[in-house]
């Protein structure tokens, strides 16, 4: 019982921060960045952690300008760790390993005239999340979710939780 | 000891209490309560946003007086590149130089000479050295206080090296000492100054080393007097050796450009602004822009020509700054290249010392209370009107609920949230009004007589 409860209290408090991303608005994954990196510094995240969340926020909005015109990024916040998840109603990633190579890229000739689209994305993300899970259909969508934990001990015990979110 | 000393502060009695202050601050350091702005001192980086911005000339640069330093047996004028922008391009410089002399000072030493020394130091650290790329400068003392606070993860990306101003005080001593014979502490070493956060990390230091500056004084407080005795009394004196030394490649450091043209190394980029300066740091810290080796960035739009303590206007100032470059690019220069390259091996002049983030944002030293705390600010930031007014003294509606929450203000301080519960209390005011008991009532219908 009391077991239970701990797991539960992992998960409390927790505050959800909602970016929308719509079509061709390259300004907002810069402006969800920077505010997930306000309110994390708030809380008094290490630097470092800090510029990980900031990091996979951005590019997670830019995936969804890029490749999906519409779709929303989520911050979930509690005390153990910091999920972002990332859901759009795009055209589906048909090869996510190929994806996840560094320098491939999909990205239409417009964006990568931007300087957008280099094929860093997926893989940068990655390096920055402990864990990371893209579940794709083509044709329907992609959600992203990707996990950092704020306490290395915390890492084991909250595993399993992490992907409920 | 105190902990923040600030240049930028508030003339109380001329403060009228608008919120013109509040909007223009990049680190939201401004609120207004009980009809005064306050500046919050943790946050203040001196960037003097809010002195341009006050109408009433109620923010004020304090920096210091002259007579303050009458106890230095040997005194040098270190005036800022940008001070010759304030003269008209008839003015000769060796004769502005001079100028300090008939008005009291014993020495003066350009700080745009010092400015060459560490044109040549950084230029020799991009090029032999390893390092995260951009390198930033460490010149502007505003933006270094702006990173302590907003970006701390891109500090260790400052180059490590002295700005002009400690490397001219640091050269004007040794050279006083060597032909005066005077100890180190009885020279004193003076800048004039466009910048308020010069004079704030003169007193306050960004790492534990202790500035070589012993006061700073506002461009502004000096400038009639140099005007006055630019020629006045020259013919008297004996001519000495030329005191203008300096030439363009230390002078440009006066606006914007200059410090990373001088550098000349790989791909440099200039930024002036703080605003401006804030955006691409934010854009730095998400990894962009790692194909620049160099960048240069100024609080003040147009450098440190653009300063509040300067006397011309920002592009006035920035035409003859660059209208004396052009003039003294063909001379030689004061140093030699093997005189720049022993300074630079020498590492005399090396920031050994980290500059220390300096985290204030943190709602609570505890995680879970920080977070109870942001999901209380979340809701009364969305129960806020979103006008972003400053009526409350806040920046923003964001701003006061972060106020409300640290326990600094109330929600009635908004003034349409104020005006809501007038209106709810005016409506039960009216509905208990109409509940008068039957024997008051006046209505004639109701009434009745007694059978």
């Amino acid at each position: 019982m009391s077991e239970m409860n701990e797991t539960e209290n992992i998960h409390k408090p927790r505050l959800t921060m909602h970016f929308k991303v719509e079509e061709e608005d390259f300004i907002i994954a810069g402006e969800a960045a920077s505010k997930t990196k306000k309110a994390l510094q708030q809380l008094g995240l290490k630097q470092e952690i800090v510029k990980n969340i900031a990091i996979i926020v951005y590019e997670a909005a830019m995936n969804i300008v890029i490749h999906a015109n519409y779709g929303e990024v989520q911050v979930i916040i509690v005390p153990a760790y910091v999920t972002v998840i990332a859901q759009d109603k795009g055209g589906g990633i048909p090869d996510v390993d190929l994806a996840m190579q560094e320098g491939y890229s999909t990205a239409p000739i417009e964006a990568q005239e931007m300087g957008f689209g280099a094929g860093m994305g997926l893989p940068n993300m990655k390096k920055c999340s402990d864990i990371m899970h893209i579940e794709t259909q083509v044709g329907v969508g992609t959600t992203l979710k990707a996990t950092i934990y704020l306490h290395q001990s915390d890492a084991k015990q909250v595993e399993t939780g992490a992907m409920y979110v | 000891m105190s902990d923040y000393f600030h240049s930028v502060t508030l003339d109380y009695d001329k403060c009228k209490g608008c919120t013109n202050c509040i909007k223009h601050c990049p680190v939201e350091a401004i609120r207004v309560h009980e009809g005064k702005a306050k500046i919050i001192q943790e946050r203040c980086i001196d960037c003097g946003e809010c002195i341009r911005a006050c109408p009433n000339h109620a923010k004020v640069a304090v920096t210091d007086s002259l007579d303050k330093f009458s106890h230095f047996k040997y005194k040098i004028a270190l005036p800022a590149p940008s001070f010759f922008g304030q003269f008209s391009d008839e003015i000769n410089i060796e004769d502005i130089l001079g100028a300090f002399l008939r008005i009291g000072f014993d020495d003066v030493y350009e700080v745009a000479l010092a400015a060459e020394i560490v044109t040549h130091i950084v230029h020799q650290y991009l090029a032999d050295r390893k390092y995260k790329k951009p390198l930033f400068s460490s010149a502007c003392p505003a933006v270094l206080r702006l990173m302590q606070i907003k970006f701390p993860d891109l500090l260790n990306q400052v180059v490590p090296v002295m700005a002009p101003i400690d490397v001219a005080a640091y050269c004007a001593k040794e050279e006083a000492m060597k032909k005066t014979g005077l100890p180190y502490e009885e020279i004193g070493a003076f800048f004039i100054s466009p910048c308020p956060a010069k004079a704030t990390v003169v007193k306050h230091p960004l790492t534990d080393r202790i500035s070589p500056v012993d006061g700073v004084i506002g461009v502004s407080l000096i400038y009639k007097d140099i005007l006055k005795h630019i020629t006045k009394d020259k013919a008297k004196e004996k001519t000495g050796p030329s005191l203008h030394k300096a030439r363009s490649v230390g002078m440009a450091w006066g606006y914007v450009t200059g410090e990373s043209k001088s550098v000349d190394f790989g791909t440099g980029l200039a930024v002036s602004g703080i605003h401006n300066v804030i955006s691409l740091l934010e854009e730095i810290e998400r990894g962009e822009l790692k194909d620049v080796d160099f960048m240069e960035l100024q609080a003040c739009i147009g450098g440190c020509v653009g300063g509040p303590l300067n006397i011309q206007n920002l592009f006035v100032g920035r035409v003859k700054l660059r209208q004396m470059v052009k003039k003294y690019s063909s001379t030689t220069p004061y140093f030699q290249n093997n005189q720049l390259q022993e300074l630079y091996e020498g590492g005399q002049f090396e920031l050994t010392e980290p500059i220390q983030p300096r985290p204030i944002m943190v709602l609570d030293k505890d995680m879970s209370k920080a977070l109870i705390k942001m999901e209380r600010l979340d809701e009364i930031t969305k129960d806020l009107p979103g006008l972003d007014c400053g009526a409350c003294g806040s920046p923003s509606c964001h701003a006061l609920a972060e106020d409300i929450v640290r326990g600094f203000a109330f929600d009635t301080d908004c003034v349409i949230k104020l005006r809501g519960k007038i209106k709810i209390l005016a409506e039960e005011l009216l509905d208990l009004a109409q509940k008068l008991p039957s024997s008051m009532s006046d209505d004639p219908a109701k009434k009745v007589s007694p059978p």
